[in-house]
């Protein structure tokens, strides 16, 4: 009953989606605007029924009906209700499913806020909106049907996959699909706006919120991926430039470089192809990812079930490549006689900059995930490429990033004056040089972290720098305090100081890679009871070896008492987890985070013949806790940015 | 879409053609991945010879593989839980009595498994050629099995004639155990339906 409820509303939303194609295309060639209307509802009942189905399956995963195929293998008995609902997401079928559902509430909320706007953009908009929602739809009915019955009923299930019961299965993959789906708003309105071939800055405008929004949770995605990684997985690492991390990475980059040279045509009428061009690979790549990700094309530590989506993914991400780049050049002749550069030391130059580099980190690293298959295609060699290549190309990449990101938010627009160069960064370069002598001479003796962390400093100190400026001029004409003078710089210049706070958070993200990527001490060590081991400031002494039956699995702890300079950390306990489903034990690591470092204890394995003793792993891995507290600085900027001002008009366009 | 002002387009399609020529080369490649099995690695050992062990069989009596040498040797990594291991178990036994008498020896290497399943499988299956565990894994480690299970034909000198992935049947063993008698290497390695992954 569940499921039939479920399946004939994907069909039905099928149906809403065809009609949403179709009804726009005959507004324009009638000018009848009950099609219009009629291409709003088609929206509108994908949402109610992509919603119902969406509560159908999350229903029937809660009351555990078996009947159903999906529920059987992603839930048991004695699952938790919490991860009964995050068991929408434990497999393909149920992922496409949400990622559909979030698809279809963007496309609600869009058509919703631009009732009576954007006349001549919006039939496309909804157009495009039917035509992703038309392909996930077909998808989910006809090839990866969550749906799916099995008879005889099993009696249980099977049960989520050990590894995604922790917390963050409720916020990684939604706010992983949340940035994916969100790209869909400003791809929708480029591809209406290239359609109607009206190309000036309006669609720019009325999409930077939303490709915010997408940007944020991209991002957030991304950080509490490489945090669950951190956290669950048990090796110390939290980014091993796996195909599956760099799919979800890819779109990051054209989509941080998007959202920068959306402001350089907004002001100078610049870069228009560019800007179309970014908005589609940053699309595309969302589309890529989740080929990359469930066709199984490429070696992946993240083991995802392959199944027959991966081709049509595949000729999805073509149609969209073909289509989008086919029409951006039939319609390039409106693109031609922009504004020139008037001079390379300028702010445009330095997005530019910031641009060409996105780009080719965004190249290098498609290039590496997809090079074992460019090899074996051209020369039949079997390769594959590994982290220390991406860590060699990108990091001077991203260290150029990072100098841009202390220099284009402060430089003038147009032409940069000598004097506009003194005023803003001579102070802060000599600040950043300073504590770079200061850290040469204390503790960083190597090139490249020592430029990482001198580029962090300078990139704070403009920041400082300029806001306490803006603040020094408030009080002198308001006669505000410190406080208040922020308050009001931030309220009146949204985007500008809710970007400089992301940038802080950004630096914060690039102090805790630098941080563990050049000082992390790792030590294995056998300990049998009693026995010490001593790294850097840490004594570890091994007590003894604990074995418990737990609900769903068999565990062995090693306790393991910690000093730290004579500190007593306490009792730590790494553990290794048998599930009987698994051929092999998925270990449970524990740490202690400081903002100085991180102290990551994994019990390796134990001898089955002498009691008590067991081995260890342990990393020491420097900074890493600011990296997590950037990405809640990064949310914290993200609302300054996005926060709704009453002063100055309501809604998406700021 | 028509559009007034197309006409002041100069040749639309030639840069659709740019574009296409951009995007095709690239969607081929991903294409191509779906004729290959990333997780498939070509053996280098094929060819070269066996990496030699000493195995304690599940009799207790111990059995070292250079003490085979002049006999034509057939290794199958197997481990109780696999289904292709299951599959194949019959048709191995069968097999085996073909062509026990025929100076050939069958070598079954339990891995990652219990020793108490292990015997328990044997003894489903009635296997009678020897059997042993790699408790340690160091035998699996050096031949470079990735899943289970996996066969290895060794010839009379030692050398690795033939390798074969998942599930085998007892026509291609006994073929194959004629190619090493006369020593026949085979250039390409076997692949079965399918094969539990570890």
């Amino acid at each position: 009953m569940t499921a039939g409820v479920g399946y004939v509303s994907i069909l039905l939303a099928l149906l809403c989606a065809l009609w949403g194609i179709i009804a726009p295309i005959l507004t324009h060639r009638t000018g009848d605007q009950r099609y219009f209307a009629g291409a709003r509802t088609a929206i509108l009942g994908q949402f109610v029924l992509v919603t119902l189905a969406a509560a159908a399956l999350i229903y029937g995963l809660v009351a555990t009906d078996f009947s159903i195929k999906y529920v059987a293998n992603n839930t048991t008995r004695a699952t938790p209700f919490y991860y009964r609902v995050t068991g929408l997401w434990g497999a393909l079928e149920g992922s496409l499913l949400l990622w559909e559902w979030i698809l279809i509430i963007f496309s609600g909320l869009v058509a919703w806020i631009y009732k009576d706007r954007h006349r001549e953009l919006m039939p496309w908009v909804l157009m495009i909106f039917s035509i992703v929602s038309a392909f996930f739809l077909s998808v989910i009915g006809f090839a990866s049907n969550p749906f799916e019955t099995v008879f005889p009923v099993p009696l249980d299930g099977r049960g989520l996959n050990p590894l995604l019961e922790d917390a963050n299965m409720m916020t990684h993959p939604p706010l992983l699909y949340t940035g994916f789906v969100g790209l869909t708003v400003p791809y929708a309105f480029a591809m209406a706006a290239l359609i109607i071939g009206k190309l000036d800055e309006s669609w720019i405008v009325t999409t930077r919120r939303w490709t915010i929004i997408a940007w944020f949770f991209l991002t957030l995605g991304n950080l509490v991926g490489a945090y669950w990684s951190y956290h669950v997985l048990g090796w110390g690492g939290y980014w091993a430039w796996d195909p599956v991390e760099n799919a979800a990475f890819m779109p990051w980059l054209p989509a941080t470089a998007f959202l920068h040279s959306i402001q350089v045509q907004e002001r100078r009428h610049m870069l228009k192809a560019w800007n179309l061009s970014l908005i589609i690979v940053a699309f595309g790549l969302t589309i890529f990812g989740t080929f990359l990700t469930r066709s199984g094309v490429l070696s992946s530590i993240h083991a995802f079930a392959s199944g027959p989506v991966g081709i049509l993914f595949l000729a999805f991400l073509a149609f969209i490549l073909i289509g989008s780049f086919g029409l951006l050049a039939y319609r390039a002749d409106h693109l031609k006689g922009q504004p020139q550069l008037d001079s390379m030391v300028s702010r445009e130059s330095a997005f530019l900059l910031n641009n060409v580099v996105l780009v080719s980190a965004l190249f290098t690293i498609f290039l590496g995930t997809i090079f074992p298959l460019i090899s074996e295609a051209v020369t039949g060699a079997q390769l594959s490429v590994g982290a220390p290549y991406f860590n060699w190309v990108t990091a001077p990449l991203f260290l150029v990033l990072v100098f841009l990101m202390g220099v284009g938010p402060m430089i003038a627009w147009r032409k940069a004056s000598l004097d506009n160069l003194k005023r803003n960064f001579l102070w802060p370069a000599v600040a950043s040089l300073l504590i770079a002598v200061l850290l040469a001479v204390l503790w960083v003796r190597d090139f490249l972290p020592l430029l990482g962390f001198t580029l962090c400093a300078f990139v704070t100190a403009t920041i400082v720098f300029d806001t306490a400026l803006a603040v020094r001029a408030r009080r002198r004409i308001a006669g505000e305090g410190v406080f208040s003078a922020l308050v009001t710089l931030a309220r009146r210049n949204q985007r500008r100081y809710g970007g400089l706070v992301v940038h802080l958070g950004v630096v914060l993200i690039i102090l805790g890679i630098a941080g563990s990527m050049s000082y992390s001490v790792e030590r294995e060590a056998t300990l049998g009871q009693g026995e010490t081991l001593t790294v850097g400031p840490y004594k570890i002494q091994f007590q003894g070896l604990r074995a418990s039956q737990q609900p769903t699995h068999f565990r062995v702890e090693g306790a393991f008492q910690v000093h730290n300079n004579g500190h007593d950390l306490g009792l730590l306990a790494p553990a290794l987890k048998f599930f009987p489903g698994q051929q092999s034990p998925i270990g449970r690591a524990v740490y202690r985070s400081s903002f100085t470092q991180d102290l990551y204890l994994i019990l390796s394995g134990f001898s089955e013949i002498e009691k008590n003793r067991a081995t260890l792993r342990l990393l020491v891995r420097p900074l890493l806790a600011w990296m997590w507290l950037g990405g809640f600085v990064i949310v914290l900027g993200t609302l300054v940015a996005i926060w709704p001002n009453r002063e100055r008009g309501s809604g998406m366009e700021d | 879409m028509d559009d007034p002002q197309s006409s002041g387009a100069e040749r639309p399609w030639r840069r659709l053609i740019v574009t296409l020529a951009a995007i095709l080369p690239l969607i081929g490649i991903l294409a191509y991945g779906f004729y290959r099995d990333p997780r498939y690695i070509v053996s280098p050992i094929v060819g070269r010879s066996a990496p030699s062990f000493a195995l304690t069989l599940f009799d207790g009596s111990k059995l070292r593989l250079d003490d085979l040498r002049g006999k034509v040797v057939f290794l199958n990594f197997w481990a109780s839980w696999c289904p292709p291991c299951r599959a194949e178990a019959r048709e191995l036994e069968a097999a085996w009595k073909k062509l026990k008498d025929k100076d050939v020896v069958f070598l079954g290497v339990a891995i990652q498994d219990s020793e108490e399943n292990a015997r328990a499988f044997i003894k489903e299956f009635a296997i009678t050629y020897p059997n042993g565990m790699d408790s340690s894994g160091k035998i699996n480690i050096d031949y470079g099995v990735w899943g289970i299970p996996e066969s290895f034909f060794i010839d009379a000198e030692g050398r690795i004639t033939y390798k074969h992935v998942g599930g085998i049947g007892s026509a291609i063993v006994v073929a194959k155990v004629d190619e090493a008698r006369r020593g026949i290497v085979s250039a390409k390695e076997g692949k079965g339906d399918y094969q539990s992954v570890r």
